[in-house]
């Protein structure tokens, strides 16, 4: 075989396995769709779940599931973004620096299920909380935590010097600098993160079953004590314990619900990120 | 209070005023200096406490049951005082093989294309795909994989389930795709511009460049991309026990229910007394996940130290 002829079937076999990527996607998306949008009733959206018969809704999950995503990311953003600041603007290599370094990294790769052990056990155990909206909102905000960092310090790093310096050469403090000129800069990315962030934690559930639990409160309440399940531990609860006979449908209709979510996380974060492009660039 | 700031300001000249306002602004720096490294040594704290939390009723089985019987026991049965994992990490090992012999060549394949021949038309609809690929949640994976792909597997396999490590694989290699993807892509794109251009110079097709020069040159990055793809794999909890059956027994065939480290803890967690040996067992199991993702993160370091002391010596 001439080299001329392997060079096209190797660039056709890559292409076509690029195909397939896209293939498998359009798949899953157009399958739960398909299956899970004539689910997707007024009411459906908005009743109650029921543990005895059919005709189920998904309205307490989706409350919950803002409820404990708003919690954690406003639990990670503040410890996140400051470490961010310190990475990029204080630390100076030496061990501490790389030990920050090393703990963010190990932090990332700790297995989601393994932080829905240790929240369950400080959460749920130790502090004698039970399941509560609280314990998994904070055991969620660890599993972004890790993120956060990453994408604050990112964010910071790439902040041009000449903004500094201006605001330096003004008599600014360093933190003073870092509050008014630096952070209003990072905005955009900064958003574009936490959007990231907050997109993966509405899809989180490994992490939530034994921290937030699998139930709701009977009405609707704020209490961060309550349980709380949301729609991703929902859709593999009804399914799990399978005493329904309408499982699988709501199980189709939760799934679609979080698909349209994400899809709209994912537009929202284009969206965002142009429209805060075309400001910073209209400034510059 | 009130008479404190009364006198003070009684006194108030203008440079008094002035070294008070600096004086309170390194006070607040100083603050918020604390704040910032508080933040940072948070995250240090964060693993320290889980490593202690999770390790804590690990040791606590560990003094009722030898870590060898825990480790190469092949018996799972709490009931009877007996717990060997061996059946799950050999599943989830051969889960993560899967995932790894089904999403390498494909997101190999996948990175190939974006880093090398796709058109930036192609590029801005690869790439958002990918995107959405990461975003979709696991347990969707996991529905979708127990509604469409199980039955699937059953119908052509004449297997009575279909469930089993096949469906946990394929899943799987499909979930680590977006990060394989990216890291593998990124570390194509570093090989140096004027190696490629040298080697096609020399009268190389296109694909031979890529399969003689730049993937050797990307390899260590490559490496690193699947290693992490691994720990991801690994890790992955709510899919796998959806489609892989939830049998404690060493796996035997590609299609015959199966269970994973991640599956049994997220099962049994919520059933098992805390403090009993079961509840205990499952620490450990999650100590064991835990050591095993942690040294592949010190793998992957090694791996990229490697890549960039490459890429220098190539320059």
């Amino acid at each position: 075989m001439s080299a001329r002829r392997t060079d096209q079937i190797a660039r056709w076999t890559v292409t076509a396995a690029a195909g397939l990527i896209l293939l498998v996607l359009g798949y899953i998306l157009g399958s739960v769709l398909i299956n899970g949008l004539p689910v997707l009733s007024w009411h459906f959206l908005t009743s109650r779940s029921s543990n005895l018969g059919p005709g189920g809704g998904i309205s307490l999950q989706i409350f919950n599931t803002l409820y404990i995503v708003i919690m954690s990311m406003l639990m990670a953003v503040p410890v996140g973004l400051g470490a961010g600041v310190y990475l990029a603007e204080y630390a100076l290599p030496g061990r501490l620096t790389s030990l920050i370094r090393l703990a963010t990294e190990s932090l990332a790769s700790v297995p989601s299920i393994v932080f829905g052990l240790f929240g369950m056990v400080v959460f749920v155990n130790a502090a004698g909380l039970g399941f509560s909206r609280l314990g998994g909102a904070a055991t969620l905000a660890l599993l972004n935590l890790p993120l956060i960092v990453r994408v604050s310090e990112e964010a910071i790093r790439a902040v041009p010097a000449d903004l500094r310096h201006a605001s330096l050469a003004l008599g600014a403090t360093k933190e003073q600098t870092i509050f008014s000129a630096v952070l209003p800069a990072t905005v955009g990315r900064l958003a574009t993160g936490v959007t990231l962030a907050a997109g993966r934690a509405l899809g989180e559930s490994a992490v939530l079953i034994a921290t937030a639990g699998m139930s709701s409160p009977r009405y609707l309440t704020l209490d961060p004590l309550a349980s709380g399940e949301t729609l991703a531990v929902h859709l593999w609860a009804v399914n799990a314990e399978n005493s329904l006979s309408d499982a699988a449908r709501i199980a189709d209709g939760t799934a679609a619900f979080l698909i349209l979510a994400m899809l709209a996380v994912s537009l929202g974060i284009g969206w965002l990120a142009r429209r805060l492009d075309r400001r910073l660039a209209g400034q510059g | 209070m009130s008479r404190v700031s009364t006198g003070r300001t009684a006194v108030a000249t203008p440079a008094a005023v002035r070294t008070r306002i600096r004086g309170r602004r390194r006070d607040a720096g100083a603050i918020w200096r604390g704040l910032f490294f508080a933040s940072a040594i948070f995250l240090v704290i964060s693993i320290a406490a889980i490593m202690v939390m999770i390790g804590r009723p690990a040791i606590a089985l560990f003094a009722q049951v030898r870590p060898w019987a825990f480790l190469f026991g092949r018996v799972w049965a709490p009931e009877h005082g007996l717990y060997g994992v061996l059946p799950f990490f050999a599943g989830s090992l051969a889960a993560t093989g899967m995932a790894l012999l089904i999403g390498g060549p494909l997101g190999l394949a996948g990175a190939i294309y974006l880093a090398k021949l796709a058109t930036p038309r192609a590029q801005r609809v690869m790439r958002p795909a990918i995107q959405l690929l990461a975003g979709i949640p696991s347990v969707v994976y996991g529905w979708v994989g127990l509604t469409a792909l199980v039955p699937f597997i059953r119908r052509h396999s004449g297997h009575v389930t279909g469930f089993g490590l096949l469906a946990a694989g394929i899943v799987l290699g499909v979930m680590v795709l977006p990060t394989f993807i990216s890291l593998a892509e990124d570390a194509l794109r570093a090989v140096p511009q004027d190696i490629e251009h040298g080697s096609l110079a020399l009268g190389t097709t296109r694909w031979q460049t890529i399969a003689h020069v730049i993937i050797p040159a990307a390899w260590p990055g490559i490496a690193a991309a699947g290693i992490l793809g691994l720990a991801r794999a690994i890790g992955e909890t709510m899919a796998v026990q959806m489609v892989l059956g939830n049998s404690p027994v060493i796996p035997t065939g590609l299609i015959v229910p199966a269970s994973t480290l991640t599956s049994e803890i997220v099962l049994e967690m919520g059933s098992t007394p805390q403090g009993s040996p079961a509840n205990n067992a499952l620490f450990a199991m999650g100590l064991l996940l835990l050591l095993v993702s942690l040294g592949l993160i010190v793998a992957v370091r090694a791996t990229r130290r490697e890549a960039t002391a490459g890429v220098r010596e190539a320059h």
